[in-house]
C-alpha cells in the first residue's frame, strides 16, 4: 500500500505489532535484531504534482484539463516507485473513468485488472479498497485508480458500463471481499460456491480451519501452526 | 402405449406413440439416415450443460449453452472448480515461499507467474537494477522455452478437441523435449519455483547449453511439420476459418490480450510495447494477422514459436559467466541446491561450509529461511507477456516479511469472458473451437 510508509519513529511495541507468532513472543519476536518484525502502522501519504516523472505529470495534467473539479473527485494522489495512484471518491468514479478512457490525451482503453485489497487498519475506517489498473495502449502508460469503502457500506459503482471486461473482475472482488458494485448486471459469486458464507480474502477471514466434507476431517488454520514471523 | 410400427422394438427407425400423440424416437444402433431430420421441425430452445468435467475443455470448465437446434443462442461460463486459494495462501508465507504457490496457478506456463511476481517484489525492494545480467538472461531463456511448450499444448489440445489426434501426438511429443530441457535447468518438469526474488534459484548446469542448441536445430523442422500437417489441410481450415470472429475493438472492450488480440490485427505485445527483462534488446518480430478468426490465432501461435526460438538463440549467445542472484545477502535466499542422485536437494557442500566454518552464517541462513526478509511498504503492478496475454501481478506490502496481498491478473481469466461473444449465434460444434482458440488454462483462471 503506497500510503503504508514507515513514519520514521520506532513503533511503540503494543500498537505497532499486528502479528503474533505461535510461541506467544511479545515485542518484535525477533531475537537477532536482523528482521525487526514489528510492522509500522499505516500512514496516509498524499503527493502532489510535479512528480518528477514525465508520464505521471502528463497524465495528471491532462486529467486536470479534461476533468473540472478534479480536487473534489480525488481524495489523495500517491506517486510511488514510478506508479501513479489516484484515490477516487466513489461518487465520482464513473465520471473519472469515462474521462480517462475517452479523453484524447489520456486514452486508457484497456482495463487490465480490477481487484480488492483489505487494509484492516486503514486510518479512515474504509478498509476495503478496490484497485483498478488501467493501461493506455496509445501512450503506453499505466494508471491505478483506487476506491475505498467501509465494511458497513461496501458499495461502489460498477465499471462494466465503461469497460465491459470489468464484469468477471468485479464478480471476483465481490466474492472475495464483499464489495458491492452497483449497476453490475449479475453480481454473483464466481470462484466460491454459490451458497458460501463470508468473503474469504478479507483479512479477518481465517485461512483454512473450515470443516471440510471429507470423513469429518478438519484442516487446522495455518496461523495456529508453527510460524516464525 | 401402443406400437404403431412393424419394426422390432429398439431397432433403428423404430418409433412409438403415446396416447397423447407424442412420439418417442429410439435411436439405438442402426442407420442414422432414418434418424436425421427427425424432430428438426420447430426446434425449441433447450439448455445443454457441458462439463464441469469435460475432458476436452482445458481443465474443469463448465459451459451452459442455450441452443435451438444446432444454433447457440446463449453461452454462459461457470468457473471456480479449480479455485485453491493461492492468493490467500501467499499472505501466510514469506516473500520467497509465495513463489511456490504462484507457480501452481497457470500450470502450463508457471515460469511466467513466477517472473511477474518476482519482478514486482524486486520493484518493491528497489533492487531491479541489481539483478545480475546472467539471471535476467536465464529468465528470458526459460520463459521463451516455456512459451513454446505452452503453445505446443495449445496446438495439441485444440487438435484433439477437433478430432485431429495426430496434431495432439505431435504437439505433446515436442513439448516433452522442452520439458526435458526445463527439467535439466530447473530440476522439475513443471511447478518449477525456479525464479526467485533477486534472481534465479540455480545457475545453468553443465550441458544445458548444448542440449538447448540441439533443440534449436531440431525445432524449426518440427514447426514445418505442423504446417505440412495442418496449415493447408482442408478439414482443419473448414473448422477454423471464419469461425469465432472477434475483432480488435471487441477484444479491447473485453480486455482480451495475447495471440487472440494479435490475430485481430493489433500488434500489442508487452515485450515490445512495455519491455521488461531487457526484451527491448532482443531482435524478434510480433506476428499478427487480420482475419480475427480461430485460424488466424492458430497461425499467430505457430509464428510465435519461431520467434521464441530466435530469442532463445540470442540468449545463449549472451550468457556470460557471473552470479545469478543479487549480491545483497539480506535478500538473496541461500538456495544453494545441487542435483544429487535422488533429484534436486540441499547442496551438501554448502551445508558443510555453513555448519563447519561460521556460526554467523548458520544463524543468517536460519533467519532468512524461516523468517524471510522484509519488503518496504507500498504496492506495485507488473505486467509481462505470457503465452496467453498480459499476465499482471499486483503485490502489496505492509512492510512485513509476508506479502499483504498478491493478485494475479491471469490472461486466461480475462480472455474466457470473450467466449460468449465468439460463440453466440454460431454452431454448437464451434463452441469447442472457441474455447480451444482462446487456449485457457483453468488453473490460472481459478487460482
Amino acid at each position: 500500500m503506497s500510503e503504508l510508509v514507515p513514519n520514521g519513529a520506532a513503533p511503540s511495541p503494543g500498537a505497532a505489532l499486528r502479528r503474533r507468532d505461535a510461541f506467544g513472543a511479545k515485542g518484535s519476536g525477533d531475537t537477532s535484531g536482523f528482521g525487526g518484525l514489528a510492522v509500522p502502522p499505516p500512514v496516509l501519504t498524499d503527493n502532489r504534482p510535479p512528480f518528477g516523472d514525465d508520464d505521471a505529470d502528463a497524465v495528471y495534467g491532462a486529467l486536470e484539463r479534461a476533468f473540472p473539479g478534479l480536487e473534489e473527485a480525488i481524495e489523495r494522489v500517491v506517486y510511488d516507485r514510478g506508479e501513479l495512484t489516484l484515490h477516487v471518491r466513489r461518487e465520482h468514479l464513473l465520471a473519472v473513468a469515462q474521462t480517462v478512457r475517452d479523453d484524447p490525451a489520456l486514452r486508457f482503453e484497456l482495463l487490465s485488472s480490477l481487484s480488492g485489497v483489505d487494509y484492516l487498519d486503514d486510518p479512515t475506517g474504509r478498509r476495503l479498497h478496490s484497485v483498478v489498473h488501467l493501461a493506455s495502449m496509445t501512450y503506453r502508460r499505466r494508471l491505478r485508480l483506487e476506491v475505498s469503502v467501509s465494511v458497513d457500506d461496501p458499495v461502489m459503482p460498477s465499471l462494466t458500463s465503461v469497460w465491459p471486461t470489468a464484469d468477471w473482475h468485479e464478480r471476483e472482488t465481490y466474492d472475495f471481499f464483499g464489495i458491492i458494485f452497483e449497476g453490475h448486471h449479475a453480481l454473483t459469486r464466481i470462484m466460491m460456491p454459490d451458497d458460501w458464507v463470508g468473503h474469504p480474502q478479507r483479512k479477518d477471514y481465517p485461512l483454512g480451519g473450515i470443516p471440510v466434507e471429507y470423513k469429518g476431517a478438519q484442516v487446522p488454520p495455518p496461523e495456529t501452526r508453527r510460524s516464525y514471523s | 402405449m401402443t406400437t404403431t410400427d412393424t419394426h422390432v422394438p429398439y431397432e433403428a427407425g423404430y418409433t412409438e406413440s403415446e396416447p397423447g400423440g407424442e412420439r418417442i424416437y429410439t435411436v439405438t444402433g442402426g442407420d442414422w439416415e432414418q434418424v436425421i431430420g427427425a424432430g428438426e421441425e420447430g426446434a425449441e430452445r433447450i439448455v445443454v450443460n457441458m462439463g464441469p468435467q469435460h475432458p476436452s475443455t482445458h481443465g474443469v470448465l463448465r459451459l451452459v449453452l442455450d441452443i435451438e437446434g444446432e444454433t447457440v443462442r446463449q453461452t454462459r461460463l461457470v468457473i471456480g472448480y479449480l479455485h485453491t486459494g493461492i492468493e490467500k495462501s501467499c499472505e501466510y508465507r514469506s516473500w520467497t515461499q509465495a513463489v511456490t504457490y504462484l507457480t501452481r496457478a497457470d500450470y502450463l506456463s508457471p515460469l511466467f507467474s513466477e517472473t511477474a511476481y518476482c519482478l514486482s517484489v524486486e520493484k518493491l525492494l528497489g533492487i531491479t537494477d541489481q539483478v545480475p545480467e546472467r539471471a535476467t538472461v536465464i529468465r528470458v531463456l526459460v520463459m521463451e522455452l516455456q512459451r513454446i511448450s505452452s503453445h505446443l499444448v495449445g496446438l495439441a489440445t485444440s487438435g484433439m478437441e477437433l478430432g485431429a489426434t495426430t496434431a495432439m501426438i505431435f504437439g505433446f511429443r515436442e513439448r516433452e523435449k522442452v520439458l526435458d530441457l526445463l527439467e535439466v535447468i530447473t530440476g522439475l518438469r513443471m511447478n518449477h519455483a525456479f525464479i526467485r526474488p533477486g534472481g534465479v534459484a540455480q545457475d545453468l548446469p553443465d550441458g544445458a547449453e548444448r542440449a538447448i542448441r540441439e533443440f534449436l536445430v531440431d525445432m524449426p523442422k518440427r514447426i514445418k511439420e505442423y504446417h505440412r500437417l495442418l496449415t493447408g489441410q482442408a478439414i482443419w481450415k473448414n473448422r477454423l476459418i471464419d469461425v469465432n470472429y472477434l475483432d480488435a475493438q471487441a477484444c479491447l472492450a473485453l480486455g482480451v490480450t495475447g495471440p487472440v488480440l494479435r490475430a485481430a490485427g493489433l500488434p500489442w505485445d508487452l515485450r515490445k510495447t512495455m519491455p521488461y527483462c531487457g526484451y527491448e534488446t532482443y531482435e524478434f518480430d510480433v506476428p499478427t494477422a487480420k482475419e480475427a478468426d480461430s485460424y488466424a490465432r492458430y497461425l499467430v501461435r505457430l509464428e510465435e514459436m519461431s520467434e521464441s526460438l530466435k530469442i532463445i538463440e540470442q540468449c545463449l549467445d549472451r550468457l556470460r559467466p557471473g552470479p545469478v542472484m543479487v549480491a545483497d545477502k539480506k535478500i538473496a535466499w541461500p538456495a544453494q541446491l545441487a542435483i544429487g542422485q535422488d533429484g534436486m536437494g540441499n547442496s551438501l557442500e554448502h551445508i558443510r561450509k555453513i555448519m563447519g566454518t561460521s556460526m554467523e552464517a548458520l544463524i543468517h541462513h536460519f533467519k532468512l529461511v524461516t523468517e524471510g526478509f522484509r519488503v518496504p511498504p507500498g504496492q506495485v503492478y507488473t505486467a509481462i507477456e505470457a503465452p496467453r496475454g498480459e499476465l499482471g501481478c499486483h503485490v502489496v506490502s505492509d512492510g512485513g516479511t509476508k506479502p499483504h496481498r498478491v493478485h494475479l491478473r491471469d490472461p486466461s481469466f480475462v480472455n474466457l469472458q470473450a467466449v460468449p461473444a465468439m460463440t453466440e449465434g454460431g454452431q454448437v460444434g464451434d463452441v469447442i473451437v472457441a474455447v480451444a482458440s482462446v487456449d485457457p488454462v483453468l488453473g490460472g483462471v481459478d487460482r
